[in-house]
């Protein structure tokens, strides 16, 4: 399965999402923002980074740049697609994901191991999960708090679009400590923290058995591959 | 708006007697004068403006010049077996084996951070980062080594908040894993913070870019971002001035970062030398373009004719002299050969990265700039990068140090039971220079690019550079002001070892050395003194170590009013490792495991952090340092972590024994039962110098039981002393001196994680 990674001005962890779909089994490949080509792919990721410099606002030029048109048009036909932080950003600026994000209610950019859980599976990129289960992935942001006017926020609790919830600590100020939320249909999936990041043991964050040994994003990027062979 | 008229070479060579505002621009009348007789005629004002920042401190290394010297003298063979580019250009280039290549340094930029603390620091680690691209590597990782005045200063929380944040936004936007340093409070650094920072990158060894212009007819192109009117003397007025109380702030001679242009220029660059591109390149940093020309042709053919009129401008109504001496950030100066540079336009237009062709390599040994037709500046380029003055500035030995020497900590009181030694080890552990940095470092990016193997707080920051085979390296940045003060020679050796050491226990093998050298006036003979004595002690070290100082930075004039800075020779040090899943983190995770103390113990408490945290005192002598005993050690940890038997190594520095024991508990909250008395048998020294003592080459390692005789066979085998100190104990939840005091895991992370949050607000999850 090819997945593709979208390099945008400013992208940062477009690398870590190539060898994380590598070592989920997947083939990846790096896609420009200024082409209309999404190369064959079968799904894909918008990684985390400061597109565009985060000028104007997060991952609002970014929703604007030629190849989003493309991405846009593929994840209406039900094409899985991704967004890591930056990315989940520029899914909520290009109306494929509800809501907005602004800047962390404390004022600074953090760095963390957060804890979440994953509230709902039915997604291409959450089915390798069980409900409920807590997971550990890194936080990186400076503007990661989401927020939603009630109605939006009644209509994701209520349709069950939360995928993912902070655990123990909501360390941005996010609304009902959502972390990550889905479309109506499952296949665009966006959430602040980075799964990419925690896929290779010795080099994500610590766990009780061993330091840098947490991978609990690995199976977002194999959910998605095993979506593919049942479809 | 009246036009600017340029001055030219026809015109100054028409007007001697014409009055120039050299002073203005931080050249002394005898320096002016030298220009004089070196052009045989008066400068123009763009050759006074390039003269004045070429010939300042900070770009000229006019004071240091004859001390630094001695990092190129004092070498040995083994010194240089892995060196591929020494000091002198942009940064060093080390050999580390698969055809791999590092390139690091580390480099100041403390006055801009005094006076505007965000972009100051900011632009910092640009700075620093542009000088690893321009050898032709990929940047992988910052470090930062920040010193700050006194932590309850009500000015201190402007500098740190600004600093951090300003390294925290600008290194997090360019994508570069944050991965350690230092941070010291002392209120000698009030009006003078130090922001040292801090890149290394990888290449192949094919890869290697050096800074010169050759090939007559090859262009000389500038691009990035646009120049503007940021910056303009920041070299001169800012770096090589002292701040005079209640003289007017300097705000608008600090530059200006925009890290996403960095990043797109990394990325653009990059992808220029994959298609060979580029001959030579070298970024624009202190100087600007008068730096790049001058620099560029000096060691290239020699020569260069530049059309000023064709740098793109951010602001149009700049005059010729400000084009030369602005400091705006994000812009490089490559020299392209003609049939390549359509190719190279088609990657900055890729990166929609704008550039210009300025002029051309020539072989007249003269840099000529044009500017609306007409001659500005003719020089020979060596007498403004090269051949500036040389200043054997007057030293004298400080008046004060034998009576501060003297000062020594025995009459300091030593306690006398366990309650009384468990207050003092709670009072070191919270004291601001040996509390938790989360609250910094919570706000640094270490995840990014994937190759984070260690990061603080272990002692050693290490990335991987080969994913194929886990080939890495290793870095620690290292300086204590205290010990310097005290003994500014063995001061800077100090901080070497502890460097080197920190490397060492991270598994790793020392290779390499950079060195920020903070000090105060140059103009101050007890501050010359102090920097001639730390260099030569540094230069010393490294023969002894067998490491080279492959380059790094001077920052002069650190201080206000009449009152320096404490001595503040910042080493980092670099080594590699050949597979980075065989890094030893600072502390241990299982349960049972013995705890070894490599090394012997004596009483030297003289500018230890038991001194100064629990009494207030700085005086007496150092630690000695014992060069033999650090190989041995190094040598000890590198086999250790190849074979897999040791499970953690937690070097001693500030603080001593106890201080690494709590280190060892906090890294993962797992607790150790650990005893002393086979301290104080084996070395003769009391319980205080066994816990606090800083006695340098020891190290404390953790040892699963089964590798328990391999370890004690290795020890005996490489003639290190060795002692079982203790056990990890993941039930106790604590830190137990046995007989002494016991400290739950709770009470020590909230006394060493207090200390920050408390002055500067809530870490996010505690």
């Amino acid at each position: 399965m090819r997945v593709g990674v979208v390099t945008f001005p400013g992208s940062l962890d477009d690398r870590d999402a190539l060898r994380a779909i590598k070592l989920a089994g997947g083939e990846p490949v790096s896609l420009w923002h200024s082409e209309h080509d999404l190369h064959g792919v079968d799904a894909i990721v918008l990684p985390g980074g400061f597109s565009y410099g985060d000028y104007l606002r997060c991952g609002a030029i970014a929703a604007h740049s030629p190849i989003m048109t493309d991405v846009v048009d593929a994840a209406n036909r039900g094409m899985p697609v991704l967004g890591i932080c930056n990315g989940f950003q520029v899914l909520v600026e290009a109306h494929l994901l509800a809501g907005g994000l602004i800047r962390n209610d404390h004022g600074t950019f953090i760095r963390r191991d957060q804890k979440l859980r994953v509230e709902n599976t039915d997604t291409a990129w959450t089915s390798g999960y069980s409900v409920g289960q807590e997971i550990t992935i890194p936080l990186k942001n400076g503007e990661g708090g989401f927020i939603a006017d009630d109605e939006t926020l009644a209509q994701l609790e209520g349709e069950g679009l939360v995928v993912f919830r902070y655990v123990d600590v909501n360390p941005n100020g996010s609304l009902n400590d959502i972390a990550g939320i889905r479309n109506a249909r499952g296949n665009v999936v966006g959430l602040m923290p980075h799964p990419e990041h925690a896929v290779e043991a010795g080099f994500g964050p610590n766990t009780s058995v061993a330091m840098k040994s947490g991978t609990d994003g690995l199976a977002m990027f194999q959910s998605v591959l095993a979506a593919s062979i049942f479809s | 708006m009246t036009e600017h008229i340029p001055d030219t070479v026809e015109n100054a060579a028409a007007t001697p007697e014409k009055d120039q505002p050299f002073h203005l621009l931080g050249l002394k009348p005898d320096e002016y004068q030298q220009i004089r007789e070196i052009l045989g005629r008066r400068p123009t004002s763009g050759e006074l403006a390039m003269y004045s920042v070429m010939w300042s401190e900070h770009c000229s290394y006019k004071s240091s010049k004859v001390h630094l010297r001695q990092f190129g003298q004092k070498v040995s063979p083994e010194m240089t077996k892995h060196l591929m580019v020494g000091m002198g250009e942009n940064a060093g280039v080390v050999d580390i084996g698969e055809g791999w290549a590092v390139t690091f340094k580390i480099e100041s930029h403390n006055h801009p951070s005094y006076i505007e603390p965000f972009q100051g620091a900011a632009t910092g680690v640009g700075g620093i980062v542009r000088d690893i691209i321009s050898m032709g590597a990929r940047p992988v990782a910052v470090m930062d080594a920040l010193r700050f005045g006194d932590i309850d200063h009500p000015d201190t929380l402007r500098v740190v908040n600004g600093v951090v944040s300003g390294i925290s936004f600008y290194g997090n936007c360019l994508g570069l894993p944050n991965i350690g340093g230092e941070t010291w409070f002392d209120s000698v650094y009030q009006a003078n913070p130090l922001v040292n920072a801090l890149a290394v990158g990888a290449l192949r060894h094919e890869d290697l870019h050096l800074a010169n212009a050759k090939g007559v007819g090859n262009l000389v192109v500038l691009f990035g971002a646009r120049t503007g009117g940021d910056g303009i003397g920041g070299a001169s007025i800012l770096a090589s001035d002292t701040f005079a109380e209640g003289g007017p702030t300097k705000r608008p001679a600090v530059q200006v970062g925009d890290p996403f242009a960095e990043k797109v220029l990394i990325e653009c660059c990059l992808e220029l030398f994959a298609g060979s591109c580029v001959e030579g390149i070298q970024d624009l940093g202190a100087a600007g373009i008068s730096c790049a020309t001058s620099e560029l042709a000096s060691n290239g053919d020699g020569g260069m004719r530049i059309t000023l009129d064709n740098v793109l401008l951010r602001d149009p109504t700049l005059t010729a002299e400000e084009i030369l001496m602005s400091e705006s950030q994000e812009r490089m100066m490559a020299i392209v050969t003609p049939d390549k540079l359509d190719a190279f336009l088609a990657v900055t237009t890729k990166w929609d990265v704008e550039a210009s062709v300025l002029g051309e390599v020539t072989d007249t040994g003269r840099l000529v700039i044009e500017w609306k037709g007409q001659t500005i500046v003719d020089v020979d380029p060596r007498t403004v990068a090269i051949n500036g003055p040389v200043y054997n500035r007057p030293m004298e030995y400080p008046a004060w140090l034998d009576a501060l020497q003297a000062d020594t900590p025995d009459r300091l009181a030593r306690a006398t039971d366990g309650d009384e030694l468990k207050r003092q080890f709670l009072t070191l552990l919270g004291s601001p220079n040996e509390a938790d940095t989360d609250w910094i470092t919570n706000q640094y990016d270490y995840y990014v690019m994937g190759n984070t193997a260690l990061n603080t707080p272990d002692g050693a920051g290490m990335i991987r550079i080969d994913e194929e085979s886990g080939l890495g390296v290793a870095l620690a940045t290292d300086a204590n002001g205290q010990y310097c003060q005290l003994d500014p020679y063995v001061g800077a050796q100090l901080a070497l070892v502890e460097s080197y050491r920190n490397v060492a226990s991270s598994g790793a093998t020392p290779l390499a050395v950079s060195d920020c050298l903070n000090f105060g006036s140059p103009e101050n003979p007890e501050v010359m003194w102090q920097f001639a004595r730390a260099v030569e002690g540094l230069a010393d070290g490294c023969l002894e170590l067998g490491i080279p100082v492959t380059g790094g930075n001077v920052s002069f004039y650190n201080q206000t009013g009449d009152v320096p800075i404490y001595p503040t020779p910042v080493v980092a040090v670099l080594g590699s490792i050949d597979n980075v899943a065989r890094r030893l983190p600072s502390g241990w995770q299982d349960d049972g495991e013995n705890l070894y103390l490599l090394g012997v113990t004596a009483d030297e408490l003289g500018g230890s952090a038991w001194a100064s945290s629990v009494h207030g005192h700085l005086g007496g002598h150092p630690p000695r340092v014992d060069f033999a005993a650090e190989k041995a050690l190094a040598g000890l940890l590198a086999a250790a972590a190849h074979e897999g038997i040791v499970t953690s190594a937690t070097d001693l520095g500030t603080g001593g024994f106890i201080r690494a024991v709590a280190d060892g508990v906090l890294r993962f909250g797992v607790g150790a039962r650990v005893w002393a008395d086979g301290i104080v048998d084996r070395d003769g020294v009391d319980l205080t110098a066994a816990l606090f003592s800083e006695t340098q080459a020891r190290v404390l390692v953790s040892v699963a039981r089964e590798d328990d005789v391999k370890f004690r066979g290795l020890c005996d085998g490489r003639h290190v002393p060795v002692l079982r100190v203790g056990v990890t104990d993941a039930q106790s939840h604590s830190l137990e001196l046995q007989e002494v005091f016991t400290v739950t895991v709770d009470e020590l992370s909230r006394v060493h994680r207090g200390t920050l949050p408390q002055r500067f607000g809530a870490v996010v999850g505690g």
